[in-house]
């Protein structure tokens, strides 16, 4: 089964190079990852992510179920309109996926999780919502999402739909309406640029792509495929699920311990977090800059001196560095942060160890 | 897409180039546009003796690391050193600018097992 996003005909027309992303034919690129890439770092790129899912809970018991099946706090989202990043994860602690929850109302809540995860997701909501008073509804197929990222997003938005939304932070959304439709606006992204993701009606999304791409013309707005968009993400060190994160890894070991809240009463996973953290993590997801030449790809050892401590799980060339960058899993007992290589085709090459994002964010926080 | 025909072709997507008992290898327009933007080339040792489809060198675009392997056997005479500071010459002029290695044939006779243009775009450019 294939599915296809409402602006699959628009990529054909626009001669994207479109592949299979987990059953939904996406475009991965247009013009070419390099100008793409570029384009949003330096003006705005405009991106169909209609394959992400979006489900939602409500009823009286929301807020309690939510923070069992999830490993933050929900007290974080203390009013409507805020937004957080957290996992869902099982028993072990590893992530079934990483999401975004959004709060519409006290009693009230949007859950945005991956295309690839979404089934698996759903089965996991609903058998633990049974013991809860909500309801939990699948709108994935029903809703079209768009990202407008880069530093132009704020004028191309404001001249597609007059408002500049000034007051709209990072990780806050609001509702609104482009040509009479209703439409999620959310100060979101996965790029580290400031820009928005729309959320909107199925058949609407495309009236919104057009009404962007066309107030964005003179600002140099293109489409941006996934080929970007994880050459972005990377140079930002997200981790991505499939790749950096999985059923196996936990927040700990993935550097997230920011989204675990052990103050909670309980929570799926949370018996086995707190275990691993009295008893430190076997593995550590670290991040690097290549010093010699090449460029690092999932699989590819990581060495300390001339011993194996891990394996990479992402990698590319920055565009923006003109570097190899990548993130990878070693143990931390042998980890030595001056003396890393990786092994490229049977070779040593240097890496850097990489502390913090590979770039800085622009992101649009409430100072 | 262009395929010259005074070129001939493997099915690995390299173009081979005979001038006498010399030759250049690169990849063909189709191979340069499949991995879309190419950002590094692992070049291989001038020297070294490789034989035919041994892998010898490495095209790295954005997405994915893609082998190199030598249409014939031979020893490598000289690389490409433009494509150090320029790897997109591979993609901007893949069958002159952007050539990758210079090799000496051992056996000039294996070219006539190698595709001709015709052949190699309509079985395997597509």
């Amino acid at each position: 089964m294939s599915y296809k996003t409402p602006l699959y005909d628009n990529h054909t027309a626009h001669e994207a190079r479109m592949i299979d992303f987990h059953g939904w034919e996406m475009p991965v690129h247009y013009s070419g990852i390099l100008d793409e890439h570029q384009t949003v770092r330096t003006k705005a790129g405009i991106f169909d992510l209609s394959h992400m899912g979006e489900i939602d809970v409500c009823g009286p018991e929301s807020v309690d179920f939510l923070n069992y099946i999830i490993c933050n706090n929900m007290n974080r989202l203390s009013y409507d309109g805020r937004i957080i990043y957290t996992g869902l994860l099982n028993e072990n602690g590893g992530f079934i996926d990483d999401l975004l929850v959004y709060r519409k109302k006290p009693d009230s809540f949007m859950l945005v999780v991956n295309a690839a995860n979404r089934e698996n997701d759903l089965e996991w909501i609903n058998r633990h919502a049974s013991s809860f008073d909500v309801t939990v509804e699948d709108r994935s197929l029903s809703t079209g999402l768009i990202a407008l990222q880069g530093p132009s997003s704020v004028d191309i938005l404001k001249e597609a739909m007059g408002s500049s939304f000034k007051d709209l932070y990072y990780y806050h959304f609001t509702e609104s309406k482009i040509n009479r439709s209703p439409m999620t606006i959310s100060r979101t992204g996965y790029t580290g640029e400031d820009g928005f993701e729309i959320y909107g009606g199925w058949d609407d999304i495309p009236h919104v792509w057009d009404a962007i791409l066309e107030a964005g013309r003179h600002r140099g707005i293109k489409p941006i495929g996934l080929g970007a968009r994880d050459t972005l993400r990377l140079e930002m060190r997200y981790p991505l699920h499939g790749s950096d994160i999985s059923e196996t890894v936990t927040p700990l070991e993935a550097g997230l311990s920011w989204i675990v809240d052990f103050s909670k009463d309980e929570f799926i996973g949370k018996k086995a977090l707190v275990e691993q953290n009295a008893n430190g993590v076997k593995r550590q997801l670290i991040a690097f800059v290549m010093a010699d030449k090449g460029v690092p790809r999932a699989g590819y050892d990581i060495l300390c001196g001339n011993e194996t401590i891990g394996t990479v799980t992402s990698g590319t060339m920055s565009p923006s560095l003109l570097q190899g960058i990548g993130m990878g899993y070693v143990d931390p007992e042998r980890l030595d942060r001056n003396n890393l290589f990786l092994k490229i085709y049977d070779k040593q090459k240097k890496i850097e160890f990489q502390k913090g994002p590979f770039i800085r964010p622009r992101i649009y926080a409430k100072k | 897409m262009r395929f010259p025909e005074t070129l001939r072709y493997t099915p690995s997507h390299e173009w081979i180039e005979v001038t006498g008992k010399k030759a250049r290898v690169g990849i063909t327009d189709f191979a340069q546009k499949e991995l879309g933007d190419i950002v590094f080339v692992e070049l291989p040792e001038a020297g070294r003796t490789v034989k035919a489809q041994q892998a010898c060198c490495v095209v790295e675009s954005v997405k994915t690391a893609s082998d190199i392997y030598s249409p014939v056997d031979g020893t490598i005479t000289a690389v490409n050193a433009d494509l150090d500071k320029k790897p997109e010459l591979i993609n901007e002029d893949c069958y002159a600018k952007g050539w990758i290695f210079e090799i000496e044939l051992t056996n000039p006779a294996q070219i006539d097992n190698l595709l001709t243009a015709k052949s190699y775009s309509e079985s395997y450019a597509t």
